[in-house]
């Protein structure tokens, strides 16, 4: 995606957000530099560079396949804007993803 | 016009892991709602994934029986969604780098060919969590969520109903044989995304496609490709064209919806997971992984009937379950010199009975393969008949035990002394004047009677062969 193809209202809406004309305005200018940048990154030759996938150099933390009792329900519950019974109470939703 | 279906799967298969993806909460379906969970599942701001060691072996494992390529990289990533059932809105998936790539299954033809079904890769993520839906509010249940759930991403091999079956079914076998998987449909251990178009004969570009979301039994997803590809048949026939959407199958209505205003839903902005560093298998882990997978069904099968000389449908009925297989073998090795045919016909019409009237399986019965082989080898020695064995095998399955011993305790042991028996024919005569009669005026069923006399006077012990040759002496010389 170029910086001028950026469309800040299309990734509002993916990220759930509202944004006001100035605000709009203002975060495209922001991550049109962002993007820029990025374009600027890609000017490096990285021809037989393996890519990186994390920034970190550590690979393989694992964890072995064991059981750990749970934090009490109630607890966990008393969280949800609502509950029924035993269940995070939603509005009623009519197609599953 | 004739039309040419195109059908692909995404399948999600839940591990069989003790706990889930990225926390130690265990996993367990019927407890109560929301008690398995924790910060990390429930996705609570800050909490931190660690990942499952045994989840990352049993998608390596499962590659590996398919056939696939491992890479020694592999990585997570983000995949943004907004949903409740994914508390955190994004699920921890693998978007550039799966941890397996390439394979496929083999599956047959109608008119019994081979044809070998692709898969694209293999990676893996975690489950969302269980809405139910009530007839006012929906509810959540975060026990699910976080389980381990691999997606085998198929290519669009399939060209009908009856094979996407036969591809699910085949690739049941082999994830339940490598023991990744229960594969339990009914709850949910196994759900497929189909995707489907049609294009008319001779066309080489595939048609609009159209996916049909989250179906678990094999009944629907047949149902579902039946009813889509004819639909799309008809639309086109019409002058209409198909729509690139997602639809459900409502198996009520026998029928598929759209699901509309989900336009955007394919644009996940994945990104690279910071909160996992990569995965980086060496030569010998991938090895010693390599040693756990086990003889697949088909290899299995075909040396069944080399080693034992049991006939093809034996093979396959007994290879088709690693549990029935395993136990099978042990029972016919330790039987030799009886023939592994013998010991099949007595697993799969007795044992096999027995399990299917008791409801469970064969792992869970206390007949061991060894009993098994110690009662057929005293049925071919002649120290029991065979009446004797089939009254046995009831009880070793029931109660466990060694039969040689019940046999010795009991006094079972077959009465082939002749002279013993010989006393005993001759009882029978001369008890039964009016059958020597018959057998003297031709009637030759009158043999049985007597054998059958003799028998009844044992105690069902008496060899039968042996029986029938002494009445058949006795009554010629009378």
């Amino acid at each position: 995606m170029s910086s001028e193809g950026f469309d800040v209202q299309y990734v509002a809406r993916l990220a759930h957000l509202e944004l006001g004309k100035d605000e709009a305005s203002r975060f495209s200018g922001q991550l049109g530099d962002i993007l820029k940048y990025m374009e600027k990154l890609r000017q490096l030759d990285v021809d037989g560079v393996e890519p990186t996938m994390h920034g970190h150099g550590r690979t393989n933390a694992f964890r072995e396949d064991v059981p750990v009792q749970s934090v009490d329900q109630d607890l966990f519950l008393s969280n949800a804007p609502e509950r029924t019974g035993d269940e995070y109470r939603l509005p009623k939703i009519v197609e599953d993803a | 016009m004739k039309y040419i279906a195109t059908i692909g799967l995404e399948t999600h298969v839940q591990l069989k892991t003790r706990t889930k993806m990225f926390c130690s909460c265990l996993l367990r379906t019927g407890d109560e709602p929301n008690t398995n969970v924790c910060p990390v599942c429930m996705g609570y701001p800050g909490a931190l994934p660690v990942m499952n060691r045994q989840a990352v072996k049993f998608t390596v494992m499962a590659g590996m029986a398919l056939g696939c390529d491992i890479p020694r990289r592999s990585a997570f990533d983000r995949k943004n969604y907004f949903y409740p059932d994914m508390a955190k809105d994004y699920q921890i998936s693998q978007n550039g780098a799966p941890l397996c790539i390439g394979g496929g299954v083999e599956i047959a033809l109608p008119d019994g060919s081979p044809k070998f079904v692709r898969i694209n890769h293999i990676h893996l993520e975690e489950d969302a969590a269980k809405i139910n839906h009530y007839a006012r509010h929906s509810g959540i249940d975060f026990n699910r969520g976080g389980t381990p759930l691999m997606e085998i991403v198929g290519e669009p091999d399939l060209s009908s109903a009856d094979e996407t079956i036969a591809y699910l079914e085949a690739l049941k076998e082999l994830l339940v044989y490598v023991g990744v998987s229960d594969c339990n449909l009914e709850e949910g251990n196994m759900r497929s995304d189909v995707n489907i178009s049609v294009r008319p004969e001779g066309q080489s570009a595939l048609g609009t496609k159209v996916e049909i979301k989250n179906m678990n039994t094999f009944k629907g997803i047949h149902a579902a490709i039946e009813y889509e590809v004819a639909r799309q048949i008809d639309l086109l026939n019409h002058g209409g064209a198909v729509v690139q959407e997602t639809r459900r199958w409502d198996g009520e209505l026998g029928e598929t919806q759209s699901m509309r205003g989900k336009e955007n839903a394919h644009d996940y902005r994945y990104f690279p997971e910071p909160d996992l560093v990569p995965v980086e298998l060496d030569e010998e882990t991938i090895a010693e992984w390599r040693a756990e997978v086990p003889e697949l069904p088909r290899a299995r099968r075909a040396r069944m009937m080399s080693e034992y000389g049991l006939p093809e449908y034996d093979a396959g009925v007994i290879a088709a379950d690693k549990a029935c297989a395993d136990f099978f073998e042990k029972a016919a090795r330790a039987a030799a010199p009886v023939p592994g045919k013998t010991v099949s016909n007595w697993f799969m019409t007795e044992v096999l009975r027995l399990v299917g009237e008791g409801g469970g399986d064969i792992s869970s019965c206390a007949l061991a393969p060894e009993a098994l082989a110690e009662l057929l080898r005293l049925l071919d020695a002649g120290t029991i008949n065979g009446p004797t064995a089939k009254e046995l095998l009831p009880e070793l399955f029931e109660k466990g035990g060694m039969p040689k011993a019940i046999v010795d305790a009991r006094g079972l042991g077959q009465v082939s002394d002749a002279s013993a028996l010989q006393s005993l024919v001759d009882a029978a005569v001369a008890a039964n004047p009016k059958s020597v009669a018959d057998f003297k005026a031709g009637k030759k069923a009158a043999a049985g009677f007597f054998v059958g006399q003799v028998m009844k006077a044992s105690k069902g012990k008496a060899d039968p062969k042996l029986v029938g040759r002494l009445v058949a002496e006795t009554l010629s010389k009378l």
